[in-house]
């Protein structure tokens, strides 16, 4: 059931493996309630996430994306998440000049045994997302294409 | 200062392959690269702001050969990062850098003389470009058609050379202020994503961006092409040529030192240096990083600390 009102929106989750995919579980298993927009991808680490995966989410068709690992020095390879912060960082600042915002995309921490703190990003993501409202699709053909096919069938 | 460059280069000539520099190509105002293997061939440099192109584009594909290459300001920083990602050897690399007054833009020519092919004389003296097309004869001052990087540009000399000619510049600006950046950031975020899909569209997937970027070295292994993985269809739709120039982007930040060559060498103009500017405007305010300064340093992004100096942790 969506907690949210109204139309569901395309929420990628990138999680890692060892602490938020555990989070998640955790709080799954606590029964707390969470918006059901968020579609999760498990990867071994957030040192794994390549910018890139959040840059093709958004192109097919996500309206937001959020990125969740280990705590900083909590991470299961030592440092995978030192390295995954920084490259996560430079590309929330890059979006903005695609024309797509910043609060479209965030990235967090949280550990195994946070279930609560787990309901609290995904509730609070969702809104922030809610509020942008869905992002307008990069068409996969060309726009004279795309303007051809859209008077043929009206 | 052009004769004293040549004397450099002809002395150094017989311990070298061959030294790439520039030439006049197909009519005065457009300039070629130029590979002097004997010391009439070095009697062909030309110097001046026609010189447009990037060579350091050459050396990955050189390595392990001694050759010497002339620079401007900007290319010498491709050089000086090629060499931190140990793409060249330093002891195969010949460098000759001079003082750049600013290079124009063809384009923004193009623009003033109209899309002509009879280019009859070009003259440069003090600030002024003289073009003589189809009669009529064109006096620009370099400030109006320069390329648009060299109106923030903070280093017109060589930032490591082996042979410097010439009197040292003062450079355009001290601090890169982004502004053309900010300009494009007023308008709304839905007005940029409208701008990109009209520009996009332009897009013809000729890879010019590409083959042009002295730091793009997969060559025969790069994304665009490859099926596994399959990061890009073959599709002429805009979602794949904006993800092309995303990977592009992306695959440069903390290396790309704006050298413009990918927007140069778009046959449609679409300014894809920008997302470029914003990657190193990132960086920049991030890490407090320039790419390609200095050769022994480490790239921010192969590198971290456990408590980051200028990323906030969320609060959520």
């Amino acid at each position: 059931m969506p907690v949210l009102e109204g139309r569901e929106l395309r929420i990628i989750g990138f999680l890692c493996n060892w602490c938020s995919y555990g989070g998640a579980d955790t709080a799954g298993v606590a029964r707390f309630d969470q918006p059901t927009d968020l579609r999760i991808i498990r990867v071994p680490c957030s040192g794994r996430i390549d910018p890139l995966f959040v840059a093709k989410a958004f192109m097919n068709g996500a309206d937001g994306v959020l990125v969740s690992g280990c705590h900083p020095r909590d991470c299961h390879y030592a440092e995978g998440n030192f390295y995954a912060r920084r490259r996560l960082e430079v590309f929330k600042n890059f979006i903005s000049v695609l024309g797509i915002e910043p609060e479209r995309f965030e990235y967090t921490w949280v550990s195994a045994s946070e279930g609560q703190r787990w309901q609290e990003v995904v509730t609070k993501f969702t809104n922030q997302v809610h509020t942008l409202g869905p992002l307008a699709p990069v068409p996969e053909i060309s726009l004279d294409r795309l303007a051809a096919t859209e008077t043929a069938q009206p | 200062m052009l004769e004293q460059l040549k004397d450099t280069i002809k002395k150094a000539l017989p311990e070298l392959d061959f030294v790439i520099g520039w030439g006049m190509g197909f009519d005065a105002l457009h300039a070629t690269p130029l590979f002097m293997y004997e010391p009439e061939d070095v009697d062909k440099l030309v110097w001046g702001p026609l010189n447009v192109h990037n060579l350091a584009t050459y050396l990955p594909a050189l390595k392990g050969r001694k050759v010497g290459i002339v620079v401007k300001g900007c290319d010498s920083r491709s050089v000086a990062e090629l060499l931190q990602e140990n793409l060249i050897n330093r002891e195969d690399v010949v460098i000759f850098g001079a003082p750049c007054r600013g290079t124009v833009s063809l384009t923004k020519i193009r623009k003033v003389i109209g899309n002509t092919g009879l280019i009859e004389d070009v003259n440069y003296a003090d600030g002024t470009l003289t073009v003589k097309a189809e009669g009529a004869s064109h006096e620009m001052a370099l400030k109006d058609i320069r390329a648009d990087k060299c109106g923030y540009c903070r280093f017109p000399n060589a930032v490591l050379s082996d042979h410097f000619v010439g009197e040292k510049r003062a450079p355009q600006v001290e601090e890169d202020t982004f502004e053309d950046l900010a300009e494009f950031e007023s308008q709304p975020f839905e007005e940029r994503r409208d701008f990109w899909m009209k520009e996009m569209d332009r897009c013809i997937r000729c890879y010019a961006c590409r083959n042009a970027c002295p730091l793009c070295v997969c060559r025969d292994h790069c994304v665009a092409q490859s099926r596994d993985p399959h990061w890009l269809s073959q599709q002429d739709g805009v979602r794949d040529k904006f993800m092309f120039q995303i990977i592009h982007a992306t695959h440069l930040a903390g290396r790309c030192t704006t050298c413009g060559e990918c927007e140069r060498a778009c046959p449609v103009d679409i300014p894809v240096l920008l997302f470029k500017r914003k990657f190193t405007k990132a960086i920049k305010d991030t890490f407090d990083y320039d790419a390609g300064l200095d050769p022994e340093a480490t790239p921010p992004l192969l590198a971290f600390k456990a408590n980051e100096d200028n990323i906030k942790e969320k609060e959520w």
